[in-house]
């Protein structure tokens, strides 16, 4: 018996509960199968044709991360439900309400890194906070009057409505709730397909993704378009570092028509069909919003990167030579000297500081190349890099940038990025928030890189930030004293050996 | 008397509550080598691991059975099993904490059967302690779950044996932080006692630097100190929730037992010293006795600024009663109460009505006070209120020093006095001015 066929015979609405599940919408919403997700859904986000960890390879698909089953015991990352959060939480004016019991709101609310230049709604926390009593009875009209009175509370612009592993069990129908509610209220309500227990952060991205092409974009018409109408995807404003690039685009004369989603309003979002390019940024989180706004609208898309002065350059020049306009594209020639003559000025006296120091990095997929140019250009030796997540095109790149010393991590637990520190004899570890305290208790100084930092380092500014960041880190004067054994104790018994760990 | 009312409406806005396993992982990890594991999907731990970090600022060993979809229909055992397989080749914990969570009570695994199937499958797991709580995310908060692992440890770990006249347990609800729990300690072992803390974060979430890094925890109760609980000549359970765990060492033992509710203010800290000089038979020390005096002239410093205050409050039931009373007896008016679950302390909160609400409700309530003791999470509250926001509770995850804040005892006290006064102090100065420039313009009716 595979999983495949037990999937299709069994939806996720057998507990015996949903029987008694509040039949909230007579005709003409019967009760439906819980989700209008059906696997066949999933299995197609998982297997993402656009997405290059599926590109096949010797005849068999290489989907290996994709579709990796968390390890009971070892998995660490989050859930599908923080996932589809992660992507849509940062639309400003919409309010975000999580479908389920006081865990995925009341321990995650608030906590997202993405900056707004006005409407702080998406701040706020809202969940339907289920009972004992909605669980044997259903939450569907719980639901329904929480939808309603975020409404008449605070007026969002849209109310996005995300399931989770519970509401999915006991079989509340989503979809029809928030198609009812949206009815009567006149306002858009989408629902998110996103329990928890289908997947992956990625998975949820995907599914948050699904949810936007069907119910937003292309619900709305812009006032007006232009030649040079361009969608950044993917792009969640962490820390505000757009805002170090946004105005790159205005000077050379192309228009972010919808951000999707770092400091987004939702109307924007509703135009995003009429750009003429959408620009991928972390490509592969989003891909399929890429791939099916192409299929759909015709929209060509590229993936490129906002990190290290290469990838900003590439990624200029590439908007530029997709929109076609010759005359734009010797603007962006123009801008690239400028910023970069000016980038070097700032930049040299980190450059002193940072030559040669030794790195080792963690990170996801397209970011470990992303990084590895970035920090070469600061004259930094990257030592060893994950590429746990990294396709094989990103594997190929990152050989060519690290050289044949450099070591190829493919699992990142704390034990081994201790070890592979000590082996390397680095000077610091760059990786994500979780590794923070394995380095910071091993002696090792530390630099944030994912969702939860608190500075921007993106585009051409974003360089001179990291740079700074890096220099402070490495700098510190701590780094002596916080190494040092206290007089009293044996000489010669330093700082233990990573090694024996 | 207090009203306990329940917020009226459908939606949580901006949560004030924190689910049960957090709770409960918050009490294994005051154990020393401990694994916490959830029985729930991966993001039910991602999530309690992040606040978990940010809050203490430390590495924070928490593990999944990663629930899928598939696992969810087929039942949950198989994880549970492969789980604790790979944690003990992994991380060689030497207690495993294990907690459901909302998917899998919705669900409906058969805990206790599943641990029986899997300890008679792998008898190389007999010296391997699974404390299970049970713990499901849509009953109860932070609190409760706390209260739910340490009964569970009580009733599973210690074994009979011959009394210590000397050793007291402590039982610590997560209204105490670390930091709070050494001055507890180092209080009962002034009194020539040894405190056997349960759980003891204060040596393992206290914010220290270990010679090596570990997958599980460095420091807290050992297995060993566990074990020897029923030798306990006293138990004093500090926070109301803890009175169950008490009472479940004196069924078990005959361990009397005390609850202390609250170990700030004068009153409270007074009762606890005299108690353990009852108990020990010795003078209360000089230090303490000097301490008194100092927090004494303290509450003379400050209570110029704490006199017809009013606060607002929203916490957990253990923390808000103790904070509350302590306010209360230095001329503050508790303006509003805002509270998680139930307890049987909310009656008797000198409020006339506690809600069991969220930071939405506190936001509401609060207009018209002078000052917010809340979380971090009513940061925004206080920013659009234009109060002042003293932060107590959890998560505090924009102020550092979690991990070594001690706000109990009398030097605790004169310290929260000290903190408070120095936010009051600013209120005061703002407010006499307001009042005497509304005079100046004529407006003598505003006094």
């Amino acid at each position: 018996m595979t999983v495949e066929w037990m999937l299709s015979n069994i939806s996720v609405n057998t507990h015996p509960f949903h029987l008694l599940t509040f039949t909230l919408l007579p005709t003409p919403y019967p009760l439906r199968t819980a989700m209008k997700l059906t696997q066949g859904k999933i299995n197609e986000l998982l297997s993402e044709s656009a997405c290059e960890h599926n590109h096949k390879k010797e005849g068999k698909g290489k989907n290996k991360s994709c579709t990796q089953v968390a390890q009971p015991g070892a998995a660490q990352g989050g859930c599908a439900f923080d996932g589809a959060m992660i992507a849509l939480v940062p639309i400003t004016d919409a309010a975000h309400l999580v479908h389920g019991p006081i865990a995925c709101a009341g321990n995650s609310w608030g906590s997202r890194g993405s900056l707004s230049s006005g409407p702080m709604l998406y701040k706020m926390g809202f969940t339907t906070d289920l009972t004992e009593n909605d669980v044997i009875f259903g939450g569907e009209k719980r639901l329904y009057k929480a939808i309603q009175e975020v409404h008449q509370r605070y007026q969002p612009a849209a109310i996005f409505v995300y399931s989770t592993c519970v509401t999915a069990l006991i079989g509340d129908d989503l979809d029809a709730v928030c198609h009812k509610a949206a009815e009567k209220l006149g306002t858009p309500v989408i629902p998110v397909n996103s329990p928890g227990f289908i997947g992956s952060k990625n998975l949820g991205n995907r599914v948050s993704g699904e949810s936007i092409l069907e119910h937003v974009i292309g619900s709305q018409e812009p006032e007006y378009t232009t030649p040079y109408d361009i969608n950044l995807i993917g792009e969640y404003n962490i820390a505000g570092e757009m805002w170090g690039v946004l105005p790159l685009f205005e000077k050379l004369g192309i228009r972010v028509l919808a951000k999707i989603t770092g400091d987004a309003r939702y109307q924007e979002v509703c135009h995003a069909h009429r750009a003429k390019l959408n620009v991928m940024i972390c490509s592969k989180a989003l891909i399929n919003v890429g791939r099916k706004m192409e299929e759909k609208y015709g929209i060509p898309y590229i993936e490129e990167s906002f990190y290290g002065v290469e990838d900003m350059n590439h990624c200029l020049r590439s908007i530029a030579a997709k929109l076609g306009d010759p005359v734009l594209q010797a603007k962006v020639e123009t801008l690239i000297e400028e910023e970069t003559e000016k980038l070097n000025r700032a930049l040299e006296p980190y450059r002193q500081r940072l030559r040669g120091k030794r790195v080792v990095l963690n990170t996801g997929g397209v970011k470990s190349w992303s990084i590895i140019s970035a920090a070469k250009d600061l004259g930094m030796q990257v030592m060893a890099t994950s590429t746990k997540k990294s396709t094989a095109e990103d594997k190929a790149r990152i050989k060519e940038l690290l050289g044949t010393e450099g070591v190829m991590l493919e699992k990142g637990n704390a034990q081994e990025l201790l070890r592979v520190i000590a082996q390397t004899k680095a000077d610091m570890l760059i990786a994500g928030g979780r590794n923070q305290y394995t380095a910071l208790k091993a002696r090792i100084p530390f630099l944030d890189i994912n969702q939860e930092r608190h500075h921007p380092y993106a585009g051409y500014v974003g360089m001179i930030e990291m740079a700074r960041e890096l220099d402070e880190a490495l700098h510190s004067p701590i780094w002596s004293q916080i190494r040092k054994p206290a007089p009293w104790e044996v000489p010669g018994v330093d700082i233990p050996d990573l090694d024996d760990q | 008397m207090a009203i306990v009312s329940t917020a009226k409406k459908s939606v949580a806005v901006n949560p004030l509550k924190q689910s049960q396993p957090l709770g409960a992982a918050l009490a294994f990890l005051g154990l020393k080598g401990v694994m916490p594991l959830f029985h729930g999907s991966q993001g039910c731990t991602a999530f309690a691991k992040v606040m978990l970090v940010r809050h203490f600022r430390e590495a924070i060993p928490l593990s999944t059975t990663a629930m899928t979809e598939v696992s969810t229909i087929l039942g949950g055992e198989d994880n549970v099993e492969q789980a604790i397989l790979t944690l003990v080749e992994k991380s060689k914990p030497e207690i495993i904490g294990l907690c459901t969570t909302g998917l899998t009570e919705t669900r409906g695994d058969d805990m206790e059967g599943i641990l029986k199937n899997i300890r008679k499958r792998h008898p190389e797991l007999y010296d391997l302690p699974i404390v299970f709580a049970s713990t499901p995310d849509f009953r109860g908060a932070l609190q409760d779950g706390f209260a739910a692992a340490v009964e569970s440890i009580v009733s599973t770990l210690p074994q009979a044996g011959e009394t210590r006249s000397d050793q007291v347990t402590v039982l610590v609800s997560p209204a105490f932080t670390p930091g709070d729990i050494q001055e507890i300690k180092d209080i009962i072992a002034d009194f020539n006692l040894v405190p056997v803390v349960v759980p003891d974060s204060s040596a393992s979430l206290d914010g220290h630097l270990d010679d090596s890094p570990s997958a599980v925890t460095g420091g807290g109760t050992t297995l060993a100190e566990l074990r020897e609980l029923g030798s306990s000549v006293y138990t004093l359970a500090f926070g109301e929730s803890m009175r169950r765990s008490a009472e479940i060492l004196e069924e078990r033992f005959s361990i009397p037992y005390e609850v202390f509710p609250q170990l700030m203010g004068l009153d409270a800290v007074d009762e606890f010293l005299q108690g353990l000089s009852d108990v020990s038979g010795l003078p209360v020390p000089q230090r303490y006795r000097r301490q008194r005096r100092q927090l004494q002239d303290a509450m003379l410093d400050t209570h110029f600024y704490f006199g017809r205050k009013r606060a607002s409050l929203a916490m957990e039931p253990d923390l808000l009663w103790s904070t509350a009373n302590f306010l209360q007896s230095m001329g503050v008016e508790i303006h509003a109460a805002v509270t998680t679950t139930k307890s049987p302390l909310l009656e008797k909160l000198p409020v006339e009505t506690v809600t069991i609400g969220d930071l939405e409700d506190l936001e509401t309530l609060a207009v018209g006070s002078d000052l917010l003791i809340a979380n971090s999470h009513a940061a925004g509250a206080s920013h659009r209120l234009n109060l002042p926001l003293y932060r107590m509770g959890f998560p505090i995850f924009d102020r550092i020093g979690n991990g070594q804040r001690c706000l109990v005892g009398y030097r605790g006290t004169t310290q929260f006095l000290f903190d408070l006064g120095n936010l009051l102090l600013h209120v005061e100065e703002g407010r006499s001015r307001e009042q005497v420039d509304h005079w100046r313009s004529g407006n003598l009716d505003k006094v």
